[in-house]
């Protein structure tokens, strides 16, 4: 199902007008083991409901920036850059 | 008289009442599911065994698919994998003693670009090699194959060339997974439709069983997670995350039209397939959309490029009428290729997953292997190169040239 999507710049637009970048998870640190950095990027969570996610709008601004998602139904719960308060920053260093 | 027409037997038996113990699970009763199913039980003898599925018989990507079957991939580790299933879906009727329909029309997979036309020759070469029939062929035999086709060089993407494969074609999906569920039903397993699993128990790094919707515990000594679309929630009931994100997969069936073209065309520079059906349909398909999903819902944007780009092809099309849009959730690998066998975190699950946009075609020779995994213990060697280990042992079997659109 289409939907739309609101870029924290430029406003609600088609869901065309963007590229997906996937789920936003957490970058291993430098030395982490070779197991953590494969599973960094191989595996997925995959959730099927609500999700974090980076979005890139390639026909607008051109800025990368987050959106909280419902998988099931498309449903954008609220989109914001990522260094807005309560964004998951992906940079944020493996427990 | 009419009513002779109609099937007076139950083709599969009543609903079973769930035992408190399998030999085998089996989660998902599609294509997979059911030739594990019945493989186990016609090769074998293993006949414990329990098929649960979410919702009706080939309700899910099963029913969802194109129907569309070949083997021409371009890897050696593919091509075994889908030669092997087209080799048993040719023998599929007469073994299940059910019309498949099985119209071994052949396949069309057209280069626009020098690049492609390398790749096409590469796809061949390895082909042949490895004995499937595959060649290139030019524009003029094209034309003849096909006449409706835009040959001429002036178009936004001409023709240059194209990998025909004989054998490939298409099988009636509804046909397959009825014949399989009777087969396997008639060998002596259970299927229950409409038993959606809400949990794996595991306690000492292995599977002991499954939880169902209705509350129930059902024992196992082996659980196969046979599943599409919802491949990662089922196997994170064990604890572990696979590289697979959900896409949808969305495809079109025209109005009928007199049969005017005896090939599956693909094109993967216009992201679309086309292919006539029996009835005189045209069946047309793109790749998969850009976003992940797990909605059922098909798009306009969708349906927009694939007529476009249908009409690009085949000029003639353009006054035709869509009957029906329709998308399925498929289950995408980093390298386009399925993840088969066990899992090294817990003992007695195994997957039949990441089926992706080519599932259906390798349902046979999958649920053979798998079969073969679970009774003998020994990973066969056609599914070896697909095992999950693979992606931390940076061995990927790289399909996406010869998956990606073409179906």
């Amino acid at each position: 199902m289409g939907f739309l999507l609101a870029c924290p710049n430029c406003g609600q637009r088609d869901v065309y007008e963007f590229r997906f970048g996937g789920e936003v998870h957490a970058r291993p640190q430098f030395g982490a083991s070779k197991k953590d950095w494969m599973d960094y990027v191989y595996r997925r969570s995959n959730t099927a409901g609500v999700e974090n996610e980076w979005w890139y709008h390639r026909m607008g601004c051109r800025r990368w920036f987050q959106a909280t998602r419902d998988t099931t139904n498309n449903s954008v719960l609220r989109t914001f850059w990522t260094d807005q308060e309560g964004s998951d920053n992906a940079v944020r260093a493996r427990k | 008289m009419v009513l002779g027409l109609f099937r007076k037997e139950k083709m599969w038996g009543p609903h079973h009442k769930l035992k408190s113990h399998y030999d085998v699970v089996i989660i998902g009763a599609g294509v997979h599911g059911l030739s594990t199913a019945y493989y186990l039980a016609k090769n074998y003898g293993i006949t414990d065994i329990a098929l649960l599925d979410k919702t009706y018989l080939g309700g899910g990507n099963s029913g969802r698919n194109t129907a569309i079957v070949r083997a021409n991939y371009s890897t050696p580790e593919g091509i075994r994998l889908y030669s092997e299933s087209l080799d048993l879906y040719e023998g599929l009727s007469k073994e299940l003693n059910f019309n498949m329909l099985l119209t071994q029309m052949g396949h069309m997979s057209l280069a626009h670009t020098d690049s492609a036309v390398n790749g096409v020759w590469k796809r061949a070469e390895i082909n042949k090699a490895l004995g499937v029939n595959s060649r290139v062929i030019w524009p003029d035999e094209i034309k003849r194959m096909v006449p409706a086709l835009d040959t001429s060089q002036h178009t936004r993407y001409p023709i240059k060339a194209a990998l025909f494969h004989p054998p490939g074609g298409a099988i009636r999906h509804d046909a397959v997974v009825w014949g399989y569920a009777k087969g396997a039903e008639a060998l002596g397993a259970e299927i229950h439709p409409r038993t959606t699993v809400t949990g794996i128990d595991v306690s000492d790094g292995a599977v002991k069983g499954v939880r169902t919707s209705d509350g129930s515990f059902v024992g196992a000594d082996v659980v196969v997670n046979s599943t599409s679309g919802f491949c990662s929630t089922i196997t994170k009931m064990v604890g572990v995350d696979i590289p697979v994100v959900t896409h949808q997969l969305q495809a079109c069936v025209t109005e009928p039209v007199k049969p005017f073209m005896s090939k599956v065309v693909v094109s993967a520079n216009l992201h679309v397939y086309v292919y006539q059906t029996d009835r005189g349909e045209l069946v047309m398909g793109s790749e998969i959309d850009p976003y992940s999903s797990y909605s059922p819902l098909s798009t306009f944007q969708t349906l927009e490029a694939i007529a476009g780009h249908a009409v690009e092809l085949f000029p003639g099309l353009k006054n035709l009428r869509i009957l029906r849009q329709w998308s399925g959730v498929c289950d995408m690998t980093p390298d386009y290729s399925p993840i088969m066998g066990r899992v090294e975190e817990v003992k007695n699950f195994i997957l039949d997953v990441g089926w992706g946009t080519y599932g259906f075609k390798s349902g046979p020779a999958s649920g053979h292997n798998i079969a073969e995994l679970i009774a003998t213990g020994k990973t066969p060697d056609t599914i070896k190169p697909f095992a999950l280990a693979r992606f931390d042992a940076n061995a990927q079997v790289s399909e996406r040239g010869a998956a990606a659109v073409s179906h």
